[in-house]
């Protein structure tokens, strides 16, 4: 009898931090969502994406960004909502160029080593996956971010 | 009273325990050694040396295991139904299962044959004969999957095959049982009149791999049990042995075992392949179906052929030779010289080995002792480089190490016997725990031996796991064959009935292995490679869903409209372009199987609801954090509900 009541409230001591922890993604947020935004701000990530030179946008490759956007990664990302991931709308604003391309060209290095990747999985829980996009095409991708986001 | 039913049982475990004590009295025990833990041990997360492929015997599939662990990596399936991946189940795999005999879900594959480019394992290809409905497969070794399947005309079992030649240029097919060909109505009595054991040599196209039947040999109805072929100066040449020369149709047990000596059959394969070209053979009616998997459109498909071409050996003088061969031989095998070709005769004391060049000699002198239907008989002494003398009871099957060494299973007194060739003398003995059938050296039937292990293909299991009632895993065992004494490594458990296996260097394969489908070549008419663009579209009765699946939800995922009547299609896209990242997808009340579908992938579900209700479907391959969530519901109505058409995801 009182090896189950032990038993019991092992449990639920379990079970309480099983919630507290399942609650984590909510209260890492909190508690360092802001200082790893900033840090972040100037990050670049991980991957093979070390320089990108922006200069005025270039409408034709926006227009093919948005054929491989809406091919390829649509289905987990809208513009203005959340969906399976994070709504995309503002992105060149949080994140550099260079992080950008390196999420679509090497999630799942990114998600195990960058911190603001690693974060976001914390918030989303679905995994970022690559989508067979090339270089290029990630460059096209990030130039129609760029034209959502009112770049000139 | 208790007590005296026990005596009994104790007797026959002292008894067992004496017989195996005796067993053991040779060079190795019934366990291995203490260092053989190391020698075997792949640490986690490192990769083996080499990829066993064992056929699956009577569950008509292909087990891929590493080698020196022994750990189960995969089960192909070829010429059986297997639910758990869909195959012959989805409306994509189902052509490849087709034959004259309509489709048959299940076969009993006996011997993988990895193919061969100038007589060494190159990796492209692994071949496995379907015994019961007779048929060659072919699995991709990129993909690991049935990519083609061809059925064997005139055949009554496929069992000495498939066999390839130097560079793959045919794989044979000689027919165990012999049958009156083109289906005759005769009476079995007949049997040496109108049965007759055709030998079919198929064709493969070096670049595709796509198989043909080139020619049929009508060779007389023994029972061809197995074959290899020659390499380096034997390269024109494939060899069959038989058992059954006294064309017995009954008992075969006595009947086919009266005779002294059966035969080993060489057929000069291009002599063979020029008498075709010159038009010597007659073309015969016959149906046989040939399915082919086409990657870019993810779908098989079906031909129906209705002739193929016969040789006949009276028209055909030199195509072939009849070599005698004690005692009713299994095992045909050729060192990797090409030189030497070993009998097994299951039943002999002996085990003959012949010469290539003595068998050439022979042929120019006309050292012939007679001849059956128009094929010379060969002196057994012309053609005969020796005999190994007391090798054991029941010689079934050789192979080679690479090192001048030769190493042959018997059945009956359960060991492997490693012999020189040259001297033919023994030099060791190795118990097996029980009864071996084949046995496999990586390589050890090419040109090049990697010769450093041998895997003993057991019958018997009995006592070495676990039991699990009167049904018993299958058992192989791994030894080391490096030192001058064979030494026992691993035991490891089989799925089905492994009766031959074929082992290569992993790094011939691991580099060429497939990781997605791209979607960008997928042609599947039905491919949807953009959420944006899945539907559902119904034509008269039939449904058809346009369906996508990515981590972690179904586009669409609300289905309305289906009726009771209606045929419904789920054509599901995983638009995946990650490496291990399949999705399942299973649909209460489907009458077939769920079905796995890999990433850039296009596969088809039937499903036939038979009364109105609300259904859910679900991902079966668990995907991510939200795979639980990966989920949706089709709606049925009644017949002439006025339910139109609806569908969506996130609404």
């Amino acid at each position: 009898m009182k090896h189950q009541r032990r038993g019991l409230l092992v449990f639920i001591a379990l079970f309480a931090a099983m919630l507290s922890s399942g609650g984590c993604g909510g209260k890492n947020e909190d508690t360092h969502t802001a200082a790893k935004a900033e840090t972040s701000a100037s990050d670049i990530g991980v991957g093979p994406v070390t320089k990108v030179e922006l200069s005025a946008l270039d409408p034709q490759l926006a227009k093919k960004g948005k054929a491989v956007f809406e091919q390829k990664c649509t289905a987990c990302h809208k513009l203005d909502e959340r969906y399976v991931g994070p709504a995309l709308k503002g992105v060149t604003q949080r994140r550099k160029p260079e992080w950008i391309m390196n999420m679509i060209l090497n999630p799942s290095e990114m998600l195990e080593k960058d911190p603001t990747a690693k974060e976001l999985l914390g918030t989303y829980l679905t995994p970022m996956t690559f989508q067979d996009v090339s270089k290029e095409q990630a460059r096209a991708i990030l130039e129609y971010f760029r034209q959502v986001d009112g770049a000139q | 009273m208790k007590r005296y039913l026990w005596f009994p049982i104790v007797v026959a475990m002292v008894a067992g325990a004496i017989f195996h004590g005796c067993k053991n009295s040779g060079t190795t025990s019934a366990m291995a050694s203490d260092d053989a833990a190391k020698t075997v041990y792949v640490p986690p997360g490192k990769h083996d040396e080499f990829y066993l492929f064992t056929s699956g015997g009577f569950n008509g599939q292909v087990g891929v295991y590493g080698l020196p662990s022994g750990r189960l990596f995969r089960v192909i399936p070829v010429f059986s139904v297997d639910a758990e991946k869909g195959y012959g189940f989805t409306e994509e795999t189902k052509p490849l299962l087709q034959t004259s005999f309509g489709f048959i879900p299940w076969d009993d594959a006996h011997h993988p044959e990895l193919s061969m480019s100038d007589g060494k394992p190159d990796g492209r290809w692994l071949f496995i004969n379907a015994n019961n409905t007779p048929r060659i497969g072919r699995i991709d070794l990129r993909t690991f999957r049935t990519a083609e399947i061809i059925e064997i005309p005139n055949s009554g079992g496929n069992h000495s095959s498939p066999f390839c030649t130097e560079n793959t240029e045919y794989v044979v097919a000689g027919t165990r049982f012999s049958v009156p060909p083109g289906g005759q109505d005769v009476p079995i009595s007949s049997y040496k009149e109108h049965f007759k054991g055709m030998l079919t040599f198929v064709r493969v196209e070096p670049t595709s791999g796509h198989m043909s039947l080139a020619f049929q040999i009508q060779a007389p109805p023994f029972d061809w049990d197995l074959s290899h072929s020659g390499k380096g100066p034997s390269h024109d040449w494939s060899f069959f042995s038989c058992y059954n020369s006294e064309q017995a149709y009954s008992l075969l047990e006595v009947n086919a075992s009266q005779k002294d000596k059966d035969f080993i059959l060489a057929v000069n394969w291009k002599k063979a392949e020029d008498y075709a070209k010159q038009g010597k053979g007659k073309r015969v009616k016959a149906t046989y179906y040939n399915n082919r998997y086409d990657e870019a459109t993810h779908t098989a498909t079906s031909t129906v052929n209705n002739e193929v071409l016969v040789l006949d050996p009276k028209e055909c003088p030199g195509m072939m030779y009849l070599m005698p061969c004690p005692k009713s031989p299994h095992g045909v095998d050729v060192d990797p010289t090409g030189e030497y070709i070993v009998g097994g005769g299951k039943l002999a004391t002996v085990i003959p080995v012949y010469s290539f060049s003595k068998m050439q000699k022979a042929i120019a002198d006309r050292a012939f002792a007679g001849e059956i239907d128009g094929i010379p008989i060969i002196k057994y002494e012309a053609c005969l480089a020796g005999e190994v003398q007391k090798p054991g009871l029941g010689p079934l099957h050789t192979e080679f190490d690479g090192k001048g060494y030769a190493y042959t299973s018997m059945f009956v007194s359960s060991e492997i016997v490693k012999w020189k060739l040259g001297t033919w003398e023994v030099v060791d003995r190795v118990p097996t725990y029980y009864s071996i059938g084949h046995l496999c050296i990586p390589g050890g039937d090419s040109k090049q031996p990697w010769g450093k292990y041998v895997v003993a293909l057991n019958k018997i299991t009995k006592d070495r796991y676990l039991p699990t009632g009167p049904e018993l895993t299958q058992s192989a065992q791994l030894y080391s064959i490096e030192g001058d004494k064979m030494k026992l490594l691993l035991d490891f458990p089989t799925v089905g009935e492994p009766h031959y296996a074929q082992a290569c260097a992993a790094e011939l394969l691991a580099k060429n292995s497939v990781r997605i489908f791209k979607l960008d070549e997928n042609k599947h008419p039905y491919a949807v490679k953009a959420e944006k663009d899945a539907r559902v579209e119904r034509k008269g009765n039939e449904v058809h869903v346009y369906m996508t699946m990515i981590r972690s939800h179904f586009t669409p995922d609300n289905i309305e409209g289906v009726k009771v009547g209606d045929v419904v299609y789920f054509h599901v896209t995983n638009l995946e372009q990650d490496w291990d990242i399949p999705h399942g997808f299973a649909v209460q009340g489907a009458q077939n199987a769920e079905m796995l579908i890999m990433p850039g992938e296009t596969q088809t579900l039937k499903w036939v609801p038979t009364r109105p209700g609300v259904y859910p479907f679900y991902c079966t391959d668990f995907c991510s954090a939200l795979h639980q969530e990966m989920q949706g519901y089709v709606r049925v109505s009644a017949p002439g509900a006025s339910v139109p058409i609806s569908f969506g995801t996130g609404r």
